[in-house]
C-alpha cells in the first residue's frame, strides 16, 4: 500500500509539474463547452437574403414586410432581374433569394394559388434547408391570416410539441456529447501518453526491475486520472447549468454514477492503447484517430445514428461513447432513472471488463 | 550467489545479439563487461535483470533463475540502465524516496550505504534530475540503484557521457561499494576503466572473446608489440600501413602500435623504410600490450 501511495504521489508531482499538459487538462473543457455552446449552432439568426419581385403588388409587399420583421431573416438588397441571382450568390452576400412570379396577387384571387421560388445557397445544406422551412412556416402564417373570415372545408392542422427540449436549443444536445468526448480524450489519452513516457524515458525499465508489481503501475498511473476526470465532469455539469441554463431532469447521483462508469471505461481503453504503442506520439495519434474521431462521428453525438448506412450504424454498436450519450441525454434532459437505462449501463460494464481483461493480459512484465 | 551465466544466445530476428555466452562472477567481484557498441552488452544486461528472455541457455543471478524466480530477482538487484533513467521532472530529493518506497525501504534504512554519494549531490536535493549536470545525474541513479541494498548491481555503461573527472570518481565509488560485499556487472567501453576491474570480459558481436584479470589478460597477447613514433604520425600510419610484413597497425595518442608478420623482426629494417619514407626523428621501441591491443587482437 505504501508503494503505491508513493507511485500515486509521484503521478500527481508529474502531472502538476506539467503546466501545459495541466492547462490543456483544465483548459479544454471549459473551451470545448463554451465553443459549442455560443459559436456552434444550428440556428438561424438574421440571414441576409435578396428578394426579386417581379409583381410588386399589394400582397408580395405584405409578405415581404412580414419576412423581414421576422428576426429570422434581414433584406440585404433588392434585385431586378433573374440574372443577378447568380452574381449575388456568388459574392456570397446573400443566403437565399426570394423570388415572387409575375402578377401574383391577381394570380392568387383568379387561379387561387401562385408561386414564390425560394432559391438557397446549399454550399452549407443544413442552413439552406433551415432557411427554406422558415419561409415555409412564414408564409404558412400569412395564409392563415388571410383565410380567418372564410373557411375552407378541410384542413389537417399538425400541432408540433418539442418536448425535453422545447426551444430546440443546440446546446442541449452538445453539452453530452462534449461532455463525452473530453472524458473520453482526458482518460484514454493523458493515461496512455503517461505510461508510454515510461517506457520512451526508460523509466519503465526500472520499474520493471524493481518489487512494484505492474498491476500496481497502472492502477497508479489511472487513479490520478480518474480524480481528474471527475473534476473535469462536474466543470462540465456546472457550466451547462449556469451558463446555458440546461436543467437536469434527472438524478444527479445517477449522472455520477454513471460518469465514472465511463471514465473507467476510458481508461481502461487508454491503458489498452498504451500496451500497443511503444512511443508518446503513438499513443496519442492512436488516441485521437481511434477515439476522438469515432466519438465525434460515430457516436450520435452531432450526425444522428438513424440516419447513417447500415453498415455504419453496426460500426457504431461497438463504441462505448454512443451508450454514453444514450445515458446521459436519458438522464441529463429526460429524467429518467435506472430502469431505462440498465441496458446501455450493462454494455458499458462488459464493455469495460473486456478492456481490462484485455489490457491485462496484453500488459508485459518484461520489455518484449 | 554471484551470477552465473551458462551458453545464453539469444538473437533479434536475423541479428545474433548474443551466441553461446558463458561466465560466473564470485560473490563480491567487481566485474567487467568491455566492448565495443553493438557488441551486446545491454542485452545481456536485460536477460539478467530478466527484462528479456534468452533464446537458449540459464542463468542465475545471487542465486535465482532468470526465468523462475524473476521475481525474487527484481527484489534483489540494483539496475542502472545505460541510457539515464530518472524522472526528469522529479527533484533529486524526490527521485530518491519515490525509488525507496517502492522497494519498501527508506532513505534513513540504508543510508549508510549511499552516504560517500549522497553527501555530493545533497547540496541540489531541491533541483530538478533534468537539471543536473551528467556527472551527477550518475551519482543519483547510483544512488537510487542502490537505496535497497542490492545483492547484485548491474551497471550498464554507467560512465559513458561523463567527464573525466566525474568518471574517476565514480569508479572510486564503485570501489568502495565493493568493500560492502556487492557484486557488480559493469559494461563499459573505455579501455582503461577495464583495468579498475577484478576480472574483465572482452565481449564483440556477441561473443565473449576471454575472460581474465586485467593484468593477465594482456598476456594472451601473442606477439611482441612495438611503440613507433616519428614527426608525422599520420604519415607513420600510411607507410606502416604499406609497410609489407605489418600484422597490425593500430594508432594510440601520438604513438602507433606495430606488430610484425615476422618471428625474426628486425627493428633496424623498419627504421630504414620509415626513413625512406621521408620521416624523421623515428622511435622503435619494444612495449608492452595494453587491453586495448589485446581486445583488437582478439577480434581481429
Amino acid at each position: 500500500m505504501k508503494r503505491f501511495i508513493g507511485f500515486v504521489k509521484k503521478e500527481f508531482y508529474h502531472i502538476f509539474r506539467d503546466k501545459r499538459s495541466l492547462f490543456i487538462l483544465f483548459g479544454m473543457p471549459i473551451a470545448q463547452i463554451l465553443l459549442f455552446g455560443f459559436a456552434i449552432t444550428n440556428e438561424i439568426n438574421n440571414v441576409d437574403i435578396a428578394i426579386l419581385d417581379h409583381s410588386k403588388d399589394a400582397t408580395t409587399k405584405e409578405i415581404i414586410n412580414k419576412i423581414s420583421a421576422s428576426h429570422y431573416f434581414s433584406i440585404n438588397q433588392i434585385i431586378e432581374k433573374e440574372s443577378d441571382i447568380e452574381p449575388i450568390f456568388k459574392k456570397g452576400k446573400v443566403k437565399a433569394v426570394l423570388s415572387f412570379e409575375k402578377d401574383f396577387s391577381k394570380k392568387l384571387i383568379t387561379q387561387n394559388h401562385s408561386n414564390i421560388q425560394v432559391i438557397t445557397d446549399a454550399t452549407d445544406p443544413n442552413t439552406a434547408n433551415t432557411i427554406s422551412n422558415y419561409v415555409n412556416a412564414i408564409l404558412q402564417i400569412y395564409l392563415k391570416e388571410q383565410n380567418k373570415n372564410h373557411t375552407s372545408a378541410y384542413q389537417i392542422i399538425a400541432q408540433t410539441r418539442m418536448v425535453y427540449n422545447p426551444e430546440l436549443k443546440s446546446v442541449y444536445m452538445f453539452v453530452p456529447g462534449v461532455m463525452t468526448m473530453i472524458l473520453m480524450l482526458v482518460s484514454a489519452m493523458m493515461t496512455s501518453i503517461s505510461i508510454t513516457r515510461e517506457k520512451e524515458l526508460g523509466t519503465m525499465e526500472i520499474l520493471l526491475v524493481s518489487p512494484i508489481k505492474p498491476f500496481q503501475v497502472v492502477i497508479g498511473k489511472v487513479f490520478p486520472y480518474i480524480f481528474l476526470s471527475i473534476i473535469n465532469a462536474i466543470t462540465i455539469i456546472l457550466l451547462s447549468l449556469f451558463i446555458f441554463k440546461m436543467p437536469i431532469q434527472g438524478s444527479l447521483f445517477l449522472l455520477g454514477l454513471e460518469s465514472v462508469l465511463f471514465i473507467i471505461t476510458s481508461l481502461a481503453l487508454g491503458i489498452l492503447i498504451s500496451t500497443i504503442s511503444a512511443t508518446q506520439q503513438t499513443a496519442m495519434m492512436i488516441s485521437l484517430m481511434g477515439l476522438m474521431l469515432p466519438v465525434i462521428l460515430l457516436s450520435g453525438f452531432i450526425f444522428p445514428i438513424t440516419s447513417m448506412p447500415v453498415p455504419m450504424q453496426i460500426i457504431s454498436n461497438i463504441i462505448p461513447a454512443k451508450w454514453f450519450i444514450i445515458i446521459i441525454k436519458g438522464i441529463m434532459l429526460k429524467g429518467v432513472g435506472l430502469q431505462f437505462i440498465w441496458k446501455e449501463t450493462l454494455i458499458l460494464l462488459i464493455m469495460t471488463t473486456f478492456f481490462i481483461g484485455l489490457s491485462i493480459k496484453k500488459y508485459k512484465i518484461r520489455l518484449e | 550467489m554471484g551470477l552465473k551465466v551458462n551458453n545464453i544466445s539469444k538473437s533479434f530476428k536475423k541479428v545474433n545479439a548474443l551466441e553461446q555466452v558463458t561466465f560466473h562472477i564470485k560473490p563480491g567481484e567487481l566485474f567487467g563487461l568491455i566492448g565495443p557498441d553493438g557488441a551486446g552488452k545491454t542485452t545481456l544486461f536485460r536477460i539478467l535483470t530478466t527484462l528479456l528472455i534468452a533464446d537458449k541457455g540459464s542463468a542465475t543471478v545471487a542465486g535465482y533463475d532468470v526465468l523462475k524466480d524473476y521475481k525474487s530477482i527484481r527484489n534483489n538487484v540494483g539496475y542502472m540502465p545505460g541510457k539515464f533513467s530518472l524522472y526528469q521532472d522529479l527533484t533529486i530529493e524526490e527521485n530518491l524516496t519515490f525509488f525507496a518506497t517502492i522497494f519498501g525501504t527508506t532513505i534513513e534504512e540504508n543510508y549508510n550505504l549511499i552516504e560517500d554519494i549522497y553527501v555530493q549531490i545533497e547540496p541540489f536535493k531541491n533541483r530538478r534530475a533534468g537539471k543536473l549536470s551528467g556527472g551527477m545525474k550518475q551519482k543519483l541513479a547510483l544512488c537510487c540503484a542502490l537505496i535497497h541494498k542490492p545483492k547484485v548491481l548491474f551497471l550498464d555503461e554507467p560512465t559513458t557521457g561523463v567527464d573525466p573527472v566525474s568518471r574517476k570518481e565514480f569508479w572510486d565509488m564503485l570501489k568502495r561499494l565493493q568493500t560492502k560485499g556487492i557484486t557488480m556487472l559493469v559494461s563499459t567501453p573505455y579501455m582503461d576503466e577495464a583495468a579498475l576491474c577484478d576480472r574483465i570480459a572482452l565481449i564483440q558481436e556477441g561473443k565473449i572473446l576471454e575472460i581474465d584479470t586485467p593484468k593477465s589478460i594482456v598476456k594472451h597477447y601473442p606477439k611482441p608489440i612495438y611503440n613507433v613514433t616519428a614527426n608525422n604520425t599520420y604519415k607513420v600510419i600510411t607507410s606502416l600501413n604499406m609497410y609489407p610484413f605489418n600484422h597490425s597497425v593500430y594508432p594510440f595518442g601520438e604513438h602507433v602500435h606495430y606488430t610484425d608478420k615476422r618471428d625474426s623482426f628486425n627493428i633496424k629494417e623498419l627504421h630504414n623504410y620509415l626513413e625512406q619514407n621521408g620521416l624523421k626523428n623515428i622511435t622503435i621501441q619494444k612495449t608492452k600490450a595494453t587491453i586495448e591491443d589485446t581486445f583488437m587482437e582478439l577480434a581481429r
